[in-house]
C-alpha cells in the first residue's frame, strides 16, 4: 500500500450559508491520473482550488505527502511550489514572454540563479513543444500555445502533483488536441495529476480513475470502464445521458 | 503702438533673458524632484493600500481625497503663511516642493490603485499557485501591469501638477513666471512675459506630446 | 497643539471672516457658471476640429490644444491680464480670467471630447450617414451623445479641476473666495480664514471626488 501523495479528508467548504463541498474524501496515489467529472456547480473546481489552498476549506484536511497543509501556521508558498495548477483561462502574465512566465517563480520563489532558471524554463518549454516560442508574449500566442506555456510554468517547478481546472474549456475545438497531447505525455512520464474536465474521450483513454461529483460530494468513482460502461447511481446515469445528447 | 516693440523688444529680451533662464532652472529642477518624489510616494501608498489594512486604507483614502479636492493655491497659502506661526520656517521653494509633491502623490496613488485593481484575480491566483508570496506577486506580476495601465493618466497628471510650480511666484519662488513678472514691471514692457510663455511651452510641450503618444499605444491585448 | 489650533483653526477669526468668504464664494460661483459652459463649448469646437478631414483644420486644432496644455494656467492668466494692455486691450479681472480660462479649458475639455469621439465605432457614423443624415447631424445626434456618455467621468473630473483653478483669479485681484480669505489672513496674521476656505472647497468638491473614484473602480472591475 503506497502512501497517497494527495489526500482530502472530510473536506468541507461553504460560502456564507451556501455549502459547496459537503465532505470530500479522496486519495490520489503517485503516478495516478484522477479525472473528475460532474455537472457545473457540483463543486469540482472548488475542490481543486482547496487542494492548493487558493480556497481555504471550512473544515477538513488536505494532506500533501503525509502533511496537513490546511492546518493553521503552514507556510503556503513552499507548499504551493509542490502543487502545480493549470487554469481554465491560462492566466499567463501578459507583460512577460513565455520564458519569463515559466522562469519567474523559479527565480523569485525557488531562488535559482537567472541562468539556471532560464535553462530549466527553456527545458520545460521544450517539453510542451514551444522551444521556438520562448520569446513570444502571450498576446502573440494561440490559446492552445498559451495553455501549453501555462502547463510548462507549473511543470518547471517539478511539483509532486498537478491540478488541471478545465484546461481545455476556453479553447477553440481545433486547439484542444495539442493541450491534451501534452497532458498525455506528462502522464506517461509519471506525473500525478488531478484533472477537472469535460473531455470524456480523454478520460476514457487516459484516466486511471474517474470520480463523479454532484452537489458537493463524490457520488461514485471507479475505472473509466466502470464509470462510463456501468454507472451505478441514477445521478451519474442521468449526467452521462445528458453528456451523450 | 508697435506690436513687436511691446512683445518682442530685442533690447528688453536681451537684458532679461539671463534672469528668465535662471527661472527656467528653478522650474526645471523643482518639476523634476516633484515628479520623482510624488510618483514614488503615490506608488508606495498604493502598495500599502493593496495590503488591505482597513484603518490604514481609510487614512490613505481620506488623504488622497482631500488633496485632490483642494485647490493647490489654497494649500500653498496655508503652508506658507500658516506654518511660520507654529514655528516651522520653510523656504518658499521647500513649501512649493512639499505641497505639490503631496498633491501629485494623492493623484498618483489613485492612478496606481486603479491599475492594481484592474489586474484580474486570475493573475494573483496563477502567481500564488507557483509559490510566489503576496509581496512578490504584487511586485513582479501585478505592478508591472498596473503601472503600465496608469502611465498615460499619470503623465497627464504629472504635467498638470508640475505646471503648478508657476504658483510658486505668488510666494516668491524665483521661477520663470516670477522672473518674468519682475522683469516686466521693471522694463514696462511685455516682452519678458512672451519669453516666459515660450519657455513654458518649450519645457512642457515635449511631455504633452509624450502623453499623447502613450495614450495611443498603451493598451495591450489581455489574455 | 494649542499653537496649531490657534494658527489654523481659530474659530473666532473664522467666524469673523465667514461673511467675507461668502461674498467671495458668490464670485467663485459666478466664475464657475461662466467659465465651465465656455470651456465646454470651446472644447467641443476644438475636438470637432481635431477630427476634421482637412489637415488645414486638424493641425491648427492640435497645435491650439497642445500649446495651451503646455502653458501653466497662471502664466496664461497673467499674460492676458498684464500682457494684453501693451497691445491696447485692457480687460477687467473678470474678463481676463474668463478669456484665459476659455483658452485653457477649451484645450483640456477638447482632449476629453476627442477621446470620447474616437471611442465611438466608425460603424455608427456609417449607419447614420447611410440613413441620409448629414455629417453635422450625424455628429450631433449619433456620435456626440455616445461620446459624452463614454467620457462623462472625465468631463466631471475636469470640471472639478476648473473649479479649483478659479482660485487663481485671486492673483489678479478678482475678489473670489481665496482672495477674500487671503485678505482676511493678511489682516489677522492668521491662516484660519484660508483653512476655512479650504473647508468650503472640501464641502463642495469632496463628494464629487469620491464619486469619480468609485466610478473609476467600477470601470476597472
Amino acid at each position: 500500500m503506497t502512501l497517497p501523495i494527495l489526500e482530502l479528508a472530510g473536506l468541507r467548504k461553504s460560502f456564507g450559508e451556501l455549502e459547496i463541498l459537503t465532505g470530500i474524501d479522496l486519495k490520489v496515489t503517485k503516478g495516478e491520473l484522477a479525472f473528475v467529472i460532474g455537472p457545473s456547480g457540483s463543486g469540482k473546481s472548488t475542490m481543486l482550488r482547496c487542494c492548493n489552498l487558493l480556497e481555504r476549506p471550512t473544515s477538513g484536511a488536505v494532506m500533501l505527502e503525509g502533511r496537513n497543509i490546511a492546518a493553521s501556521g503552514v507556510r503556503l508558498d513552499p507548499v504551493r511550489r509542490r502543487i502545480g495548477m493549470v487554469f481554465q483561462s491560462f492566466n499567463l502574465y501578459p507583460h512577460l514572454d513565455a520564458l519569463g512566465n515559466v522562469s519567474l517563480a523559479l527565480r523569485k520563489s525557488l531562488k535559482l540563479p537567472r541562468a539556471e532558471a532560464a535553462e530549466r524554463a527553456a527545458a520545460a518549454l521544450e517539453r510542451v513543444g514551444l522551444a521556438e516560442r520562448a520569446r513570444h508574449h502571450p498576446a502573440q500566442l494561440s490559446g492552445g500555445q498559451q495553455q501549453r506555456v501555462a502547463i510548462a510554468r507549473a511543470m518547471a517547478l517539478e511539483p509532486a502533483v498537478m491540478l488541471f481546472d478545465e484546461p481545455t474549456s476556453a479553447l477553440d475545438p481545433e486547439l484542444v488536441g495539442e493541450v491534451l497531447a501534452v497532458m498525455r505525455e506528462l502522464r506517461e512520464a509519471g506525473m500525478t495529476m488531478v484533472v477537472v474536465s469535460h473531455e470524456m474521450r480523454f478520460a476514457r483513454e487516459a484516466a486511471d480513475r474517474v470520480i463523479f461529483m454532484d452537489q458537493g460530494a463524490i457520488v461514485e468513482q471507479g475505472t473509466a470502464e466502470e464509470i462510463f460502461g456501468a454507472p451505478k447511481s441514477s445521478r451519474l446515469q442521468a449526467f452521462l445521458a445528458r453528456q451523450a445528447a | 503702438m508697435d506690436f513687436s516693440d511691446a512683445f518682442l523688444n530685442a533690447t528688453v529680451l536681451q537684458k532679461y533673458a539671463p534672469s528668465i533662464l535662471s527661472g527656467v532652472w528653478v522650474t526645471l529642477y523643482l518639476s523634476a524632484i516633484i515628479v520623482v518624489a510624488g510618483t514614488a510616494l503615490g506608488l508606495i501608498l498604493a502598495c500599502i493600500r493593496a495590503c488591505g489594512w482597513k484603518a490604514v486604507n481609510f487614512v490613505i483614502i481620506v488623504y488622497a481625497d482631500i488633496l485632490r479636492a483642494l485647490p493647490p493655491l489654497v494649500l500653498i497659502l496655508i503652508a506658507y503663511f500658516g506654518l511660520p506661526g507654529v514655528g516651522v520656517l520653510w523656504s518658499s521653494n521647500l513649501v512649493l516642493f512639499i505641497v505639490l509633491t503631496l498633491i501629485l502623490a494623492a493623484f498618483a496613488e489613485e492612478i496606481f490603485w486603479a491599475g492594481i485593481t484592474s489586474v484580474g484575480k486570475g493573475q494573483w491566483e496563477a502567481s500564488r499557485s507557483t509559490g510566489l508570496g503576496f509581496a512578490q506577486t504584487l511586485f513582479w506580476v501585478v505592478l508591472p501591469q498596473g503601472v503600465r495601465m496608469g502611465l498615460p493618466p499619470l503623465t497627464n497628471r504629472a504635467i498638470a501638477v508640475t505646471k503648478m510650480t508657476a504658483l510658486g511666484s505668488v510666494i516668491g519662488v524665483p521661477d520663470i513666471l516670477n522672473q518674468a513678472t519682475t522683469a516686466q514691471s521693471f522694463s514696462g514692457n511685455a516682452s519678458p512675459l512672451t519669453l516666459a510663455a515660450l519657455a513654458y511651452v518649450a519645457l512642457f510641450l515635449p511631455f504633452v506630446l509624450l502623453a499623447r503618444w502613450l495614450e495611443t499605444r498603451f493598451a495591450w491585448k489581455r489574455t | 497643539m494649542e499653537q496649531i489650533a490657534q494658527q489654523f483653526f481659530n474659530l473666532d477669526i473664522m467666524k469673523a471672516s465667514f461673511p467675507m468668504l461668502m461674498e467671495g464664494l458668490k464670485i467663485t460661483f459666478l466664475l464657475v457658471l461662466v467659465v465651465v459652459p465656455l470651456g465646454l463649448m470651446g472644447g467641443l469646437v476644438a475636438a470637432i476640429a481635431s477630427g476634421a478631414k482637412s489637415r488645414w483644420i486638424r493641425w491648427p486644432a492640435y497645435a491650439f490644444v497642445d500649446f495651451f496644455r503646455s502653458m501653466p494656467p497662471l502664466v496664461l492668466l497673467i499674460a492676458v491680464y498684464a500682457g494684453l494692455p501693451f497691445a491696447g486691450i485692457r480687460l477687467d479681472p473678470f474678463a481676463a480670467v474668463a478669456l484665459a480660462f476659455l483658452l485653457n479649458n477649451s484645450a483640456y475639455y477638447g482632449e476629453v471630447y476627442r477621446a470620447g469621439i474616437e471611442a465611438v465605432s466608425p460603424g455608427q457614423t456609417e449607419a447614420a450617414r447611410s440613413t441620409g443624415l448629414s455629417a453635422p447631424q450625424t455628429m450631433a445626434y449619433v456620435v456626440l451623445p455616445q461620446a459624452v456618455r463614454n467620457v462623462l467621468p472625465d468631463l466631471v473630473s475636469n470640471t472639478v479641476e476648473v473649479v479649483k483653478l478659479t482660485s487663481l483669479a485671486s492673483v489678479v485681484s478678482l475678489s473670489e473666495m481665496v482672495y477674500q480669505a487671503d485678505m482676511a489672513r493678511s489682516v489677522t496674521y492668521n491662516a484660519s480664514p484660508i483653512v476655512l476656505a479650504a473647508g468650503v472647497y472640501l464641502v463642495l468638491l469632496w463628494p464629487v471626488v469620491r464619486l469619480i473614484s468609485r466610478h473609476g473602480r467600477k470601470i476597472a472591475s
